[in-house]
């Protein structure tokens, strides 16, 4: 038994669901209790969907229990495809239908219905929300598009020459319902590779039919977006199909121009002509002089792999921030994040306790907090800013407006989402300047996070017991320190003056602390 | 104003017998009553719930939740993995072992519900052996008592139900001599609560206690002088544990509106002998100033049609209230479950045209909607974008339980929350 509080995952069935609402014309039923029927407010509420998910409940009820649940799942298997008319079904069930052990794969078997009905197995006591649609979207593609794949053995690999006139294409496999931008993810790359000259066949499962999955071997390659959810379906690709598959998410500048260059030499283009040129502002914008108060801001890093791993290469490569603090909730991509971190010095955070990462975060005293809603949280009540960068993510992490986070605009978004939340160059200056003035202190924040905004807190580091005693004058002086650092300052002064046996800490003690650590 | 009289004395038995109900059993599109946890660690300020689940128990407590609380809120899940499941680990060590992490963290906890979930029912963890377990360890600092909020066991407001009925047993004993007091049952928020703490004070009826109480240690004492009211109407477990040590249920329409508040308060008065004349004039001013903020909604929703989807078993309450004091048509009027003896008065005051159905078929139940177009539809959160995107006005139901909705000042508030959604389409030129 574990003890959570708030969780980053779902369980696995939910990971099915984001799969299947993704879809059109497929119906997944659940054998569940009524409770879980709260997953459909997730897709109708948090992401604004105008449908209801594509989902059937049993909603069995604890006096069935003695009866005739399988009964039960039969008929709701059989209602919904009267009603539905799906053009495929899947049918599983959730952590509770999974202990009464009633096997609706087999039970929906029975009915021999006239449409493809694929069975899915998530194990909800071990597994989470991003296995789960990792599964599910491969058993659909495997189920689909197997039909059509060639013989085993006869499966050569892709010759990229083809016919003059035709033009290259692919498949962009991964965005789901409930995906954090990927509506607009999927608007870019497809804009990015119509200009590489490359037509994007389908894209699944966000917006593709159980035919379109079919038709996935059809493409050159693949194009997974999101590893979490479309690795193992495109690993199966490769086997069944010969079609290779991109490996750089583009999320980032760099990502995107690597991409560009994956996508080249995939389809036998030269990609110089097009990276030329001025495909995104990021790299002016981070070189213009405004930008050098962003040099060496620390920030924290937390979130899904793939999230994490991109942006925490953009804070560092593209910004120029210092990386303090580096973590994911998902185990399957922790090879790489402990990769990533150990290149920064650090020790990559692998958790799924929402409390741990508070704990990092407070220790590692960080300027920007870049995570899900849950670091949001936690930044606003260390008073530290904070940008979120990885699901999960709260209704107002799905904005009207267009904003990508991969490709050369998805670069563009990032750069003004990880500088927003900071007080702005020139201003930071001004803040330091005035800080004396009645009306410029830094209780007034940034003027561009509003008058609504709540100056954060002073983050006193816990006081340790017996901690030295400061003069008036030095803890007069240790205020106009700006906030952010001013808990480091402290901590650090104190560190300095019991090493150095000093009884009483001065104005004098904390300069001595500032010039013996530096920065 | 239409149907009989709204009242709290016993109503005759034709009408409400007889009226007919529809039942339906089929896909049902409601919470679960881990739920009602998310009001209930509010109101009782140092009580800790841990539910006993899976990771979808956890789930739906965050999403459910809507927006996340900001400080550490008192509830958590021990989430049931695969080792115990296989029997690698003792499911009850496990558990001691989570208690006393929890408790170790939470220092400030008096009493800690176990909560049962489905999965904790479908192993049969007898979670009552170990409250009683861990209640002996942790004794004196710490209470722990058990429930169930399963979904399979119960729906949504069914949970404060079960927690309530829980908490029965340990109240402590009213000697059979002391003088009558009153119990008002059912979570309410405090604002409420200190409001109807002011009017029974000025009606003299002095000795007024609720459950729950803000505390654990502050528990109401119950006896066979204990008259109660029910403050909400999915109390029916909570209500025969109450009647089993002794105490006398007043039977009442529930105060919602100006005239549910009204003879509510006047089932207390009359079984506490206080004076008509002193009664009227002790809620005149609240009364009327209720009236006005109510009538003040009237325009806009009178002889509106209204379809409620069944939730928190407040709909026929609400729509009582709609039809009587707002003038509007109740379609249909579902409900998770019908108590017919707690909802006597209020089934009577309904209008004759107005279908009860219990229970749920949801897709049938859609197409009813869609059939009847109503002017506004009360449903979950599952269902109000995807019905608004079919040109149908809604209203969350879940606002109306986590709202304070009950009482004279809030009965303007109530009307509003109909009014809006039609207010808002007004407005808006998109
Ligand atoms: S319905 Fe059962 S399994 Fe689902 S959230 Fe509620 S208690 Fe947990
Ligand atoms: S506080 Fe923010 S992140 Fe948390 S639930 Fe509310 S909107 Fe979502």
């Amino acid at each position: 038994m574990q003890l959570t509080v708030w969780t980053y995952e779902g369980p696995p069935h939910v990971g099915a669901m984001r799969v299947a609402t993704a879809m059109q014309g497929l119906r997944y039923v659940l054998h569940a209790p009524q409770g879980d029927t709260y997953a459909d407010l997730l897709f109708t509420m948090i992401e604004r969907r105008q449908k209801r998910p594509p989902v059937t409940y049993t909603t069995f009820q604890a006096r069935d229990l003695g009866g005739d649940t399988a009964e039960l799942m039969k008929t709701a298997v059989k209602e919904a495809f009267e009603r539905f008319r799906p053009q495929a079904m899947i049918v599983g069930a959730s952590c509770t239908g999974e202990l009464i052990q009633d096997d609706p794969g087999g039970l929906a078997r029975a009915l021999a219905l006239p449409v493809p009905v694929i069975p899915l197995e998530l194990p909800s006591y071990s597994k989470k929300e991003n296995w789960g649609a990792a599964e599910t979207f491969y058993q659909l593609v495997r189920a689909l598009a197997g039909p059509q794949a060639p013989a085993p053995g006869s499966v050569t690999p892709r010759d990229p020459s083809r016919p003059a006139g035709e033009r290259p294409s692919c498949n962009l496999l991964g965005p789901t319902a409930l995906g954090f931008r990927h509506r607009d993810d999927v608007a870019e790359v497809t804009r990015l590779l119509e200009r590489c000259g490359v037509a994007v066949k389908v894209v699944a499962p966000l917006g593709a039919t159980p035919a379109d999955i079919a038709r996935l071997g059809e493409a050159d390659f693949n194009v997974p977006l999101y590893p979490e959810v479309a690795a193992s379906a495109a690993q199966w690709l490769k086997r069944a199909f010969g079609q290779p598959a991109t490996t750089t998410v583009p999320l980032g500048y760099g990502a995107t121009r690597r991409f560009v260059e994956e996508v080249a030499a995939l389809c036998g283009f030269d990609p110089a002509l097009l990276l030329a040129g001025e495909p995104s502002r990021l790299p002016w914008y981070s070189r213009s002089i405004d930008s050098t108060y962003l040099t060496g801001k620390r920030v924290f890093v937390f979130g899904d792999a793939t999230h994490a791993l991109a942006v925490a290469r953009v804070a560092q490569e593209e910004m120029a921030f210092t990386l303090v603090g580096l973590g994911s909730y998902s185990r399957e991509g922790a090879r790489e994040v402990r990769q990533a971190a150990q290149e920064a010095g650090l020790e990559a955070l692998i958790t799924d306790d929402y409390l741990a990462v508070e704990a990092a975060i407070a220790e590692a005293q960080p300027e920007l907090v870049l995570g899900t809603q849950m670091e949001r949280h936690v930044a606003k009540r260390l008073g530290i800013p904070c940008a979120v960068i990885s699901a999960p993510v709260h209704v107002q992490d799905y904005p009207a407006r267009y904003s990508p986070l991969m490709g050369f605009e998805g670069a563009n978004v990032l750069f003004d989402t990880l500088v927003h939340p900071l007080t702005m160059g020139l201003e930071e200056h001004l803040l330091g300047m005035f800080r004396d003035d009645f009306e410029f202190n830094d209780t007034a924040g940034p003027s561009h996070l509003g008058a609504g905004h709540t100056p954060p807190a002073e983050r006193s580091a816990p006081e340790q017991p017996g901690s030295l005693p400061w003069s008036t004058d030095a803890e007069a002086e240790l205020r106009k320190i700006p906030f952010f650092v001013r808990g480091k300052a402290r901590r650090n002064t104190e560190r300095y003056a019991a090493e150095q046996g000093v009884a009483t800490i001065t104005v004098e003690t904390l300069y001595d602390a500032k010039a013996h650590f530096g920065r | 104003m239409s149907g009989a009289p709204l009242r709290a004395a016993p109503t005759p038995a034709a009408g409400c017998a007889e009226r007919p109900v529809l039942r339906e059993r089929g896909q049902r599109e409601v919470f679960c009553g881990l739920t009602g946890i998310i009001w209930l660690h509010r109101k009782i300020q140092d009580a800790f719930f841990l539910i006993v689940g899976s990771r979808t128990c956890a789930h739906l407590m965050q999403s459910a939740a809507g927006v996340m609380i900001f400080a550490e809120p008192r509830f958590g899940t021990a989430v049931i993995e695969e080792r115990d499941l296989a029997g690698l680990a003792d499911a009850n060590e496990e558990l001691d072992r989570v208690v006393e992490q929890l408790l170790a963290r939470r220092p400030d906890i008096r009493l800690l519900f176990l909560v049962g979930s489905c999965p904790s029912e479908v192993i049969k963890l007898d979670l009552s052996k170990a409250a009683q377990r861990l209640a002996t360890r942790h004794s004196p600092d710490v209470r722990v008592l058990n429930y169930s909020g399963s979904g399979i066991e119960t729906t949504f407001t069914e949970g404060e139900d079960a927690c309530l009925a829980a908490l029965v047993p340990s109240l402590p004993a009213e000697p059979a001599a002391a003088d009558p007091s009153l119990l008002v049952v059912g979570a309410l928020a405090d604002v409420v609560e200190d409001q109807f703490r002011r009017l029974f004070d000025n009606l003299g009826i002095a000795d007024v206690r609720f459950l729950p109480a803000r505390r654990a240690g502050e528990m109401p004492a119950v006896g066979p002088n204990t008259r109660l009211l029910l403050a909400q109407p999915f109390l029916g477990r909570t209500l025969a544990a109450l009647e089993a040590r002794g105490a006398r249920r007043l039977a009442a329409p529930f105060p919602l509106g100006a005239e549910g508040t009204t003879s509510w308060l006047k089932a207390a008065a009359e079984d506490f002998g206080v004076e008509p004349g002193h009664f009227s004039a002790m809620t005149r001013h609240a009364r009327e100033r209720a009236r006005l903020a109510v009538a003040r909604h009237r325009e806009r929703l009178e002889g509106k049609r209204l379809f409620l989807f069944p939730d928190s078993q407040l709909e026929i309450p609400l729509a009582r209230f709609l039809a009587r004091e707002l003038g509007m048509i109740p379609l249909e009027v579902g409900t998770p479950y019908l108590h017919r003896a707690i909802l006597d008065e209020e089934l009577a005051a309904l209008p004759d045209g107005a279908l009860v159905s219990e229970g749920q078929d949801v897709e049938r139940q859609l197409d009813r909607c869609r059939a009847a177009r109503p002017d506004i539809t009360v449903c979950g959160l599952g269902l109000a974008n995807p019905l608004e995107v079919e040109g149908l006005a809604t209203k969350w139901s879940i606002e109306l339980v986590f709202t304070p909705i009950q009482g004279y000042e809030q009965a303007g508030d109530l009307a509003e929350l109909f009014a809006r959604p039609l207010v808002r389409r007004t407005r808006l030129e998109v």
